[in-house]
């Protein structure tokens, strides 16, 4: 697969990077939709492109950091091409969210917030997705899988390569 | 009034002439995609395409029948809409060629009719409003949701849609913030403060440059009223805002909605896209003189900026972190200038009052709690949805008229109604009028509007514990209180539904809960005891039954629980031996096997492995079977 550089970012991404910084350059609260673009590029956000992000922009490195750590959202390694979100709500747990957790992690063979080591999955909680009356539901990127069984995840995650 | 009436009539007729079509609408809400309705929608471009019908092919949002996703309305000319659910492709052919080509009305599948002016009904097919799930509803708000395509700015001008920012924009501003303080509305989001009365505070704030900020971080887990609304009405969202801006002064305006929700966020794009096209956003709103910019700001994954000074601070590009107030918002908010904050549903209201009145809006509920409000029918029950219904509805009718009660006639246990800052409700106080008092002086809360049931099989240590380990998760760590209190108060929840609770816990519980309630910093620490302390007042005896008698009376709690096999159904053929990891099933050969429970790590594998449903774990008889470990108090 052409997308593994193995934690090398190509300079083409770091080209869009700078066209993202000058867009948001001189916005007002610029800071986190620029974090989320710049993961939008990169798929997480290495520290240099945080370090960049921090010298364009005139804020501190610690506030830069700061935001990044705060939020869910953002993520300091590398994820894999397919985001798994198991929803972990009231609803969805009342009706057996933590058995579908649990068949995509032992599908996976990887833990909560893991990822597989050819970057194809990462699999996250998500506190709930809104979709509750089709619980227990979890997303794939962004499809919504509903009314599901442990037993329908293996071939929803299959459908992702 | 030129201008909007030049679009109404245009967009009005276009809105008429789709009925005279024939039409097959899809719902695609969030829940519709999640239901598969993407697949249904394929299936019908596909199946009109090969038999050549002349049908126009729309999608909607969702009318609020989760329970029924996917869900297709077909219309001919001439005849009343008809609603079909549970739709999956394979339906699909069959649907066609009945209701399109025959003209037949697919009574199975059908749930009920729409009825349009002039339009001739159906027989042997409930009206929507007949139909138990809508007929004690009341809906304003959600009236939109699953009858007009949510993309189509037509649509919504042609139902009514920004004839309110019109009338408001001939106003006074002052009249218009009375108009709002005498309908009565209070906040939806949770907190309940009066609407009018918070724009007056910011519209006499000091300051030239004013912001009007929505509040889209729907956090609760088990709620997705505002999800639902920003889906099926995103323009009603707007024109709100738009009000409001004109009203406190403001000529800029933000929406906070959560990054979860892909479809709300894209499709609030486009209303503000099509809105600004046609003059009904942006510089010199209807030829007025009045601007307002609308931005959309993506939240980035954190519960905490559901709290109003967190969400700003969030805008800001900051860690949302809450601060102390005062200052109130209405004072110094976004960038320091005063900002009026409100939820997606509040804004949603306003257009509503405007239209019809203040008279009108304060004539539906409660003496101090006027109007209606969205909830989510959710957990086990049988019709999970959207509703909406006139404040001071009993719960009992939202339950078992609306609901249609519990799934798998189970026995209701409880409602958690408020989500991880409200508090559940015991089937005794079922006939408590919904409003935001009454629920309160129960010790729940309205909330943002999520009602989970939960039946005899959930364990209320249990919820209390996963409510507590979301605020755990969640808690910003700035003030100690809620940071520290989190932490223990769940480490204490955990230890009894691992079974090493003690008596001296509850009081410790108890006195953590109060303690946060008096000194965390914000609404998530003070609130986050709630779950807690309303399960310990309605459900003592469980907390006792886990802490004395090592028992999960609910059978929910996998350390609690008791493994044994029914001597009378077990045939003996050994597959849970051969399956249970921990090696302690034992027997010979076509003879009942038996459990060791020193070495049973609870698993459960043995009972989904049984066929012959031999293997027992539910709580009666493990209560009657158990070995003796009453401890001494």
């Amino acid at each position: 697969m052409k997308s593994c550089h193995c934690g090398q970012n190509s300079p083409a991404q770091y080209q869009e990077l700078l066209k993202v910084i000058d867009r948001y350059r001189h916005m007002k609260g610029s800071l986190i939709p620029l974090l989320q673009e710049a993961q939008e590029i990169f798929g997480y956000l290495p520290g240099d492109v945080m370090k960049k992000i921090s010298t364009e922009l005139k804020v501190p490195f610690s506030k830069t950091y700061g935001a990044a750590t705060f939020y869910a959202q953002f993520h300091l390694q590398p994820r894999g091409r397919h985001v798994i979100r198991v929803c972990q709500g009231t609803a969805c747990h009342v009706r057996g969210g933590a058995k579908i957790l649990d068949a995509a992690s032992e599908q996976l063979g990887i833990a909560e917030n893991g990822t597989t080591e050819d970057l194809r999955y990462t699999l996250e909680t998500v506190a709930c997705l809104g979709a509750c009356g089709q619980g227990p539901v979890l997303m794939v990127n962004n499809d919504t899988h509903g009314r599901l069984a442990a037993k329908d995840v293996p071939k929803i995650l299959d459908k992702y390569k | 009034m030129g201008h909007l009436n030049k679009l109404r009539a245009r967009f009005t007729r276009h809105y008429k002439d789709k009925f005279n079509r024939g039409r097959i609408v899809v719902g695609l809400g969030t829940c519709g995609f999640a239901a598969g309705g993407d697949q249904v929608l394929e299936a019908i471009r596909q199946e009109t395409g090969i038999r050549n019908l002349d049908v126009d092919i729309d999608f909607t949002s969702c009318i609020g029948m989760c329970y029924k996703e996917p869900m297709v309305e077909i219309s001919l000319p001439g005849m009343a809409r008809v609603i079909y659910g549970d739709m999956t492709p394979d339906k699909v052919p069959a649907l066609l060629e009945s209701h399109i080509i025959n003209k037949h009305l697919l009574k199975e599948w059908a749930v009920m009719q729409i009825t349009e002016e002039g339009a001739t009904l159906y027989e042997n097919i409930v009206k929507m409003e007949d139909n138990p799930f809508f007929s004690k509803q009341l809906r304003t708000v959600t009236s939109r949701l699953g009858r007009t395509n949510p993309e189509s700015i037509s649509d919504y001008v042609a139902t009514g849609g920004y004839l309110a920012l019109d009338t408001a924009l001939s106003m006074q501003r002052q009249d218009i913030i009375e108009e709002i303080k005498k309908s009565g509305l209070r906040g939806r989001g949770g907190g309940g403060f009066p609407t009018g009365m918070k724009w007056d505070f910011v519209s006499q704030a000091e300051g030239a440059k004013k912001y009007v900020v929505c509040n889209a971080d729907e956090g609760d887990p088990g709620a997705f009223m505002d999800r639902s609304v920003l889906e099926g009405d995103p323009h009603a969202v707007l024109e709100g805002m738009a009000i409001c801006g004109y009203a406190v002064g403001a000529d800029e305006g933000y929406i906070y909605v959560r990054a979860e929700y892909p479809l709300a966020i894209k499709r609030l794009q486009t209303a503000i896209v099509r809105a600004e096209e046609y003059g009904l956003l942006g510089k010199n709103i209807l030829g007025r003189g009045f601007n307002f910019k609308l931005m959309i700001k993506a939240g980035a994954g954190a519960f905490v900026c559901g709290e109003e000074t967190a969400l700003l601070t969030s805008i800001e590009g900051n860690r949302g972190m809450p601060r102390v107030r005062p200052p109130f918002p209405a004072n110094r908010g976004l960038w320091g200038k005063p900002t009026n904050l409100n939820n997606v549903e509040t804004y949603a209201n306003v257009p509503f009052v405007i239209n019809r009145g203040s008279d009108w809006y304060a004539s539906m509920g409660t003496k101090k709690s006027k109007g209606s409000k969205v909830f989510c029918l959710t957990g086990k029950i049988n019709n999970t949805g959207l509703i909406e219904v006139p404040m001071g509805i009993s719960l009992r009718e939202i339950i078992f008229s609306i609901g249609g009660g519990v799934q798998n006639g189970k026995k209701l246990k409880a409602v958690q109604i408020g989500g991880p800052s409200g508090g559940c409700i015991c089937e005794e106080d079922l006939d408590l009028p919904v409003d935001y008092d009454s629920l309160s002086a129960a010790g729940a809360m309205m909330g943002s509007g999520g009602l989970v049931v939960l039946d005899e099989t959930t364990c209320m240590v249990d919820i209390a514990r996963f409510f507590l380990s979301f605020t755990q998760t969640e808690s910003c760590g700035k003030c100690t209180p809620c940071r520290e209190g989190t932490k223990r108060m769940l480490e204490i929840l955990t230890r009894i539904c691992s079974g090493a609770g003690k008596m001296e816990d509850l009081a410790d519980l108890e006195r953590l809960g109060r303690v946060m309630k008096n000194t965390a910093l914000c609404g998530l620490g003070q609130t986050c005891a709630n779950p807690i302390l309303s399960t310990m007042r309605y459900f003592k005896e469980e907390y006792l039954a886990h802490i004395q008698d090592l028992f999960c009376p609910a059978g929910a709690c996998r350390a609690l629980l008791i493994y044994q096999i029914d001597t009378a159904n077990c045939k003996g053929c050994g597959k849970c031996a051969k399956i249970c990891p921990a090696g302690a099933i034992r027997g010979e050969k076509n003879t009942p096997h038996v459990i060791d429970l020193e070495k049973c790590i609870k698993c459960g594998a043995c009972l989904t492995e049984c066929s012959f449903e031999a293997i027992k774990n539910d709580a009666a008889l493990s209560w009657n079977k158990r070995p003796n470990t009453r401890r001494s108090a």
